[in-house]
């Protein structure tokens, strides 16, 4: 990144989304959201299973289209089709929240890591991409699997791929969703320790969260999800009683999201001491 | 041998089956990666109309021969065809498959009612639908090879873009790439590869050669640019030598290239456990520590266990 883009562009806001509905057939998943994320900030999307935080993320990157309302990235609009070419891309990463269910073809880390070089209208891959696909395995740890088969990598593994496949480009937007959803402690850490580094080269983050956990000293914002409406939108709250004794560990698992209702309860399984 | 090389028939002839034998196996590695196995015989059938079609038309114009425009008519056939069904794929998923059952029926039917109307009869169709590679003219030939540089040009040229959209199209969406422009060339590609390959296995027999090489690949190797240059490999081999076997004796080029294919595949599939258990075993699991506190028995037990993988 250039300096001259970051001083013309301080004053923009990385996301802006203004009045976001999304409706599904029947079910009206989000109700008219209004989100700003600042350059800088490390915003944490909290909210219970089925309050929305992944389909609003996902409008936030053009994979869902809004049924009525605005998304700005970067300053740029986001919209359907041709106009979409407006949004810078190479400066955004995004980290679904799972693994697709992928192709009936194997492929290697590196070439699903490679496909993260590619954005906009760049389709072939640059100069030199075998160094950058190696430094992005590097930061989350996966360095001597560049040749392994993804399919044969373990869940938390896998989500790492897709964590190294946002950061190839070296974006200064992160959108995650639960990046560390299933995976152990120590990977977190680890996680963690490669989320600071970053933030304070300047990246922006907004990441899909259940609880804080290991990310809690980096997140600079919370915006809490409720039925599809921001009902809390600042310092990040407190958890829940009980959640910050000494020694407490959480694992969550997950059923699909979107499968589940608003009033899907949570799954809270704790793993004691 | 020298006397197969020297016949001008079978020098055409060769050429379009390397051809095809390398540009159908990269088409289908796409299609299998997106799970769309069958695209090609859809396309297929619905390029008997428009061969069928393109019979009516000559026959209409007092072209001779009256099948002057039949390759042209599969091709424009073949291409709206696949354009429909990525639009069907894209408007609802869930479909695509319904369409695809649809596109099979009305192309056969369509042809087998059109080749009527043309004064034709469905024996007419018959080269079509098997092959006829020894009818290969050089008019045919140009318009293979012009066909296999576009559809090699898109598919080895945009590889990566379009290993990102078969891959994963959501993040392919994310990372706004032209992701609706990119599917219909993979369809387009499709349909041209389907119309380069029917003179040499037929239009019934066309997916097999996109889709049997990759999985033969897809058993020996776990990478995807690898699938693809190993089923092109196959792909060659397979169509040449079929088609040598055919110079010798009398039986179907298409089926024996196919028959070929499969056969190759039955054997890969018996070997391939074997190749892939030479390699060493190794260790899968990281050394990392995991969230709960084990008791004393329990943490010697696991740097046993760390032991006994080494």
């Amino acid at each position: 990144m250039t300096d001259t883009r970051q001083v013309t562009e301080t004053s923009e806001p990385v996301i802006e989304a203004r009045g976001l509905h999304f409706r599904a057939g029947a079910s009206h998943i989000l109700r008219g959201i209004d989100l700003t994320v600042d350059r800088g900030e490390v915003v944490a999307l909290l909210g219970a299973n089925g309050s929305g935080k992944s389909t609003l993320v996902r409008a936030l990157v053009g994979i869902n289209t809004p049924s009525a309302g605005t998304v700005r990235l970067l300053g740029a609009p986001l919209g359907t089709g041709r106009r979409t070419a407006a949004v810078d891309w190479s400066r955004i990463g995004y980290v679904p929240q799972r693994a697709s269910a992928g192709g009936g073809i194997p492929s290697t880390a590196q070439e699903v890591v490679a496909s993260g070089l590619l954005h906009g209208r760049r389709l072939r891959l640059p100069r030199g991409w075998r160094d950058q696909v190696e430094a992005a395995l590097e930061q989350v740890g996966l360095a001597d699997r560049v040749r392994d088969p993804v399919h044969l990598l373990s869940g938390g593994q896998q989500q790492r791929i897709l964590i190294a496949r946002a950061l190839v480009r070296e974006p200064d937007l992160l959108v995650l969703d639960e990046p560390v959803a299933g995976v152990d402690v120590a990977s977190q850490e680890a996680f963690a320790a490669t989320m600071e580094r970053l933030v304070d080269g300047g990246l922006t983050v907004l990441v899909v969260l259940h609880e804080l956990g290991e990310l809690e000293p980096l997140v600079t914002r919370a915006v809490v999800l409720r039925h599809g409406k921001v009902v809390h939108d600042g310092a990040p709250p407190p958890a829940r009683h009980d959640h910050d004794r000494v020694g407490h560990r959480h694992q969550h698992p997950h059923a699909d999201d979107n499968a589940l209702g608003a009033e899907a309860r949570v799954l809270d399984l704790e793993v004691r001491p | 041998m020298m006397l197969m090389l020297t016949d001008p028939f079978m020098q055409r002839a060769l050429i379009a089956a390397l051809l095809v034998g390398i540009t159908a196996p990269v088409v289908g590695t796409y299609l299998v990666q997106r799970k769309l196995s069958l695209l090609g015989d859809g396309i297929g059938h619905v390029a008997l109309t428009g061969v069928a079609l393109g019979w009516l038309v000559g026959a209409g114009m007092g072209l001779t021969p009256n099948d002057a425009l039949a390759i042209p008519g599969a091709v424009v056939a073949a291409v709206i065809g696949a354009v429909l069904i990525e639009v069907v794929r894209r408007r609802g998923r869930t479909s695509g498959d319904l369409a695809l059952a649809i596109m099979f029926y009305g192309g056969i039917a369509g042809g087998v009612f059109l080749i009527g109307v043309a004064g034709g009869s469905s024996g007419n169709l018959m080269q079509y639908l098997f092959g006829s590679i020894s009818t290969v003219t050089d008019g045919d030939l140009w318009l293979t090879v012009v066909l296999s540089l576009v559809v090699l040009a898109v598919g080895v040229g945009l590889r990566h873009a379009l290993f990102s959209v078969s891959h994963d199209e959501e993040f392919a969406i994310a990372s706004g790439l032209p992701v609706w422009a990119l599917n219909i060339i993979v369809a387009v590609v499709s349909a041209l590869t389907v119309t380069v390959a029917m003179r040499v296995v037929g239009l019934l027999l066309v997916s097999a050669l996109m889709i049997v090489p990759v999985a033969v690949a897809q058993q020996v190797t776990h990478a995807f640019g690898r699938t693809m240059f190993t089923a092109c490999v196959v792909g060659v081999v397979v169509c040449v030598s079929g088609l040598t076997i055919t110079y010798w004796y009398n039986v179907s080029p298409g089926a024996t290239i196919v028959v070929l294919a499969i056969a190759v595949y039955a054997v890969v599939s018996l070997v391939a456990p074997f190749l892939t258990r030479r390699r060493p075993a190794h260790d899968p699991h990281p050394d990392l520590p995991d969230d709960v506190d084990l008791p004393a028995a329990a943490t010697e037990r696991a740097v046993a266990a760390a032991k006994e993988c080494r």
